[in-house]
């Protein structure tokens, strides 16, 4: 075994020497680009990365000229001008996305190697969303300067395009914590002031001392109320031009009650009733559950983000196509429609388009689930995403930025993240009646008292029952078990993309599976070798990349990924036999590699070995005879067997449905333990097999990732599409796996089923609650005060309840 | 008892100025990364490098 590169931990090639010296000792790096980066930190004297990484870094690549050339594209002003902020004289400042960081050591090393720049004034990264805000002066300094030594250390940064979206959001969230530290802050001293008066016995307080206490309490709840309630009365505002009541109303209804009888109490000077305590507590309670609320959403937004990053940020633009091969180097977001592109074999195609010139293969399998390349030619049309891999293309730009397919895609899952889940749905509808029921009890309640009892004793009574029964209890006892929910998933993998689909998730009683793709990796690997005793001293592997590497057949495709690390021995006079195999001189040797009888008459009889069922087999031989058996099959995903086990465990019923052959199926049903299975089904079939199911009244939970399961998917009850499947499958899926993880599967169905226990306790808890509290209050039994502190515990209760969601950090 | 004319008005200039520092903190991104300087702290910037580092 050959030890791992100092710099990436891949395997060092044999026979190759990149020597680094590091702290006395020499080490291996695996190519020149490792071994310019590893140089690089060590010379700045920033070795001691190597000590505190805790995740190996990416393969890094000699800079190439290009890249250079992109870099240095940065300096222009019309280009910095969406994405960089100028501050007076030459400073500037810019966010910046960088890839590559994989721990908390890559973070310190980037800062580290930055700041070192002459003319960077500050660098700060964020850990948890690889942002790093850059300062630097440009007489000194450049941008392009900054970009490279960034480059320098094998990390690539790009600048952050959506930094001012970013920005207002930052504002808002520095904006809602500020609030709630001023109505924290506030609440606390205001219970210092309160709590003597409350706990000292009737006349123990000398009044002089009373008055300055509630003095005091009113002067801090005065910011509270102008500034930290604001966000109330605005919703409040905004419902009221709709007319419509929202459970905002009543808040605002009751903080302003409260507040201005304690203000009318203070001024003419009524003992026992003013409520400044009651007032900021309350607003504070409500501000926190929020804030916490926003904190999980946002998390959630960010695995969207990631789709968008696709598109790379530079493209070769060609100014006098077909005159001259000239390219300029162009800002993707600056494209225009009707501009001419070259696309560069190994490169993603960066806006929707049609081919001029050239004819390539095109990898669309991000959007569209399909691994086998397609062949496009002039005429054609290919959409921003995919990966150009044969040869360069000259397009012509049809849609750019937002109006590409993949955009679409991105809207498609945000549109679906804001839709609003049927139970919070039906818990807002009734909320909104409650309100309206609530606010009709008030006035009833003071009307009443102020007949039986003089309005000055029923203005305490109406606020009491205004804050006691606010709904906010209710309210937020679905969406904060949601909210937290769905961020746990989201972490673990698993993307909500349908309202409904949490609720629907906990009750499923089968589980669906489609073959490829979901049980299995979906694109064709090499399973198993066996070699045969041959005087040939190649390894077989390279002897059959070698041969295949003018393929595209999926076949060849497995053994060159295979075969990607070793070098390959020259091949001449190779020949394609199709539906057979192929062959070539390899040193003068006559080689065949394909289907066992194609290659036995050459080679003379060989019985196969036993493989794999499910594989086709692959042989390779001369005329010396058989050198290597090759099995070469869909894999298995490693978790497939677990899952299906804990599934099983968990009283589900798993079914397998696969276009595949009945023996394939077959192996792999039983291999799995699943006993219902349908092999060789059709769209159509599998619709049917589902539709069956569910009207045996079964709740179905369908796995599936190609454009064929896209209606099966939208037929089940609860469907979850592949993250690395087509766009349709993604479409129509109500959750999308990001990370192609089906081990997750167990945990999220589980997560769901305790998400609706605990939304449930929520609102058993915020009935009973209501029903206990609305007719004490009513009935001028509860305080203010008291009224405030029920509110908030019920609050606080369930929010605390639904927070049991949520995922704890290792 | 007549010292709580002073250290009740104390009591609340002393909250706004703690609510003044909570504003600029916010203001200044003290609250951006929650994680990183946990890590950060970890890693020392002033140690001596090692000479071979330096090399």
């Amino acid at each position: 075994m050959n030890q791992p590169c100092f710099h990436c931990q891949l395997p060092v090639p044999d026979g190759q020497a990149f020597p680094i010296r590091y702290r006395q000792r020499t080490e291996q790096a695996c190519c020149a680009g490792c071994q310019a980066v590893a140089q690089t930190i060590i010379d700045n004297g920033l070795g001691d990365y190597y000590q505190h990484r805790t995740d190996s870094q990416q393969k890094a690549e000699a800079l190439p000229s290009e890249l250079l050339q992109q870099i240095a594209l940065y300096d222009s002003d019309k280009l910095q001008q969406s994405f960089v902020r100028h501050e007076d004289g030459e400073v500037r400042e810019a966010t910046l996305m960088l890839e590559g960081i994989t721990c908390a050591a890559c973070v310190w090393l980037n800062e580290q190697h930055v700041r070192q720049l002459p003319g960077v004034l500050s660098v700060d990264i964020n850990y948890s969303s690889h942002r790093a805000r850059v300062r630097w002066d440009n007489s000194q300094t450049r941008l392009s300067q900054i970009l490279h030594a960034i480059a320098e250390i094998g990390y690539r940064a790009h600048p952050y395009d959506s930094a001012r979206q970013e920005a207002a959001q930052q504002q808002e969230r520095k904006q809602a914590l500020t609030r709630l530290w001023v109505a924290g802050l506030s609440m606390m001293q205001v219970m210092m002031y309160a709590v003597p008066v409350y706990l000292a016995p009737e006349g123990d307080i000398e009044p002089q001392w009373l008055w300055i206490l509630h003095w005091a309490s009113f002067i801090l709840t005065l910011p509270v109320i102008v500034y930290s309630a604001v966000p109330f009365y605005r919703a409040t505002w905004r419902d009221l031009k709709t007319r419509r009541v929202g459970m905002d109303t009543p808040v605002t209804i009751g903080i302003l009650t409260a507040f201005f009888a304690s203000l009318w109490a203070l001024l003419n000077k009524v003992e026992h009733g003013v409520f400044f305590d009651s007032v900021s507590m309350f607003i504070f309670l409500l501000l926190g559950g929020r804030y916490l609320e926003s904190m999980a959403r946002r998390k959630t937004g960010e695995a969207t983000e990631r789709l968008v990053k696709l598109v790379p940020a530079f493209v070769h633009q060609l100014d006098n196509w077909p005159h001259s091969h000239e390219t300029r180097e162009v800002a993707a977001a600056n494209l225009e429609i009707g501009s001419r592109l070259l696309v560069k074999p190994g490169e993603t195609i960066p806006c929707d388009g049609h081919i001029l010139d050239g004819h390539s293969s095109v990898d669309e399998s991000l959007l569209t689930g399909e691994s086998t390349p397609i062949r496009k030619t002039s005429g054609d049309s290919v959409i921003a995403g995919s990966v150009n891999q044969a040869s360069a293309l000259v397009l012509q730009v049809t849609r750019t930025g937002s109006d590409t397919r993949l955009a679409g895609i991105v809207r498609l899952l945000d549109q679906a993240m804001a839709d609003k889940p049927q139970l919070a749905r039906l818990a807002d509808r009734f909320a909104a009646w409650f309100v309206a029921l609530l606010l009709l009890a008030a006035a009833g309640t003071y009307l009443g008292w102020s007949l039986l009892d003089g309005p000055q004793h029923a203005l305490w009574i109406t606020v009491a029952v205004l804050v006691v029964s606010c709904p906010c209890a209710l309210s937020l006892a679905t969406p904060a078990a949601l909210t937290a929910a769905t961020g746990h998933l989201a972490q673990i993998g698993v993307l909500i993309t349908r309202g409904h689909a949490l609720e629907t998730l906990a009750k499923v009683s089968d589980v669906v599976f489609d073959k490829t793709g979901t049980l299995t990796h979906g694109r064709m690997q090499l399973l198993a070798t066996h070699e045969a005793a041959h005087p040939e001293e190649i390894a077989a592997i390279a002897l059959a990349a070698a041969l295949e590497q003018s393929s595209e057949h999926p076949i060849a495709r497995a053994l060159s990924a295979t075969a990607a690390d070793s070098r390959l021995p020259g091949v001449a006079g190779l020949r394609n036999h199709p539906g057979q195999g192929v062959e070539g001189l390899i040193n003068g040797q006559h080689w065949r590699l394909g289907r066992p009888d194609f290659v036995c008459s050459l080679s003379g009889h060989a019985e196969p070995p036993a493989m794999p069922a499910t594989a086709t087999v692959v042989a390779l031989g001369d005329t010396r005879g058989i050198k290597a058996w090759f099995a070469i099959g869909d894999q298995l995903r490693d978790s497939a067997a677990s899952v299906l086990a804990q599934l099983q465990a968990q009283g589900l019923r798993v079914h397998l449905l696969s276009g595949d052959a009945e023996l394939a199926v077959a192996t792999l049903a039983a291999e799995l333990g699943i006993t219902h299975y349908r092999a060789g089904a059709t769209p159509e079939d599998k619709l049917t097999y589902v539709s069956q199911l569910q009207q045996g009244g079964a709740r179905v939970l369908m796995l599936g990732d190609g454009v064929n399961d896209a209606p099966v998917l939208a037929r089940a009850d609860v469907s979850l599409a592949m993250g690395g499947g087509t766009d349709v499958a993604r479409a129509s899926g109500d959750m999308v796996l990001m990370g192609d993880d089906i081990a997750q599967l167990p945990k999220a169905l589980q997560l769901a089923r305790h998400t609706m226990q605990i939304i449930r306790q929520n609102l058993l808890w915020a009935a009973v609650y209501n029903l206990v509290a609305l007719p004490l209050a009513i009935g001028g039994h509860v305080t203010p005060w008291l009224a405030s502190l029920g509110m908030a515990a019920s609050s606080l209760l369930v929010v605390s309840n639904a927070l049991r969601l949520v995922k704890r950090s290792k | 008892m007549e010292s709580l004319y002073l250290l009740i008005p104390f009591s609340i200039l002393l909250v706004f100025v703690i609510g003044l520092l909570f504003w600029w903190s916010t203001r200044s991104g003290q609250f951006d990364d929650l994680e990183g300087p946990a890590h950060r702290i970890l890693m020392d910037d002033d140690s001596p490098p090692h000479e071979d580092d330096a090399r």
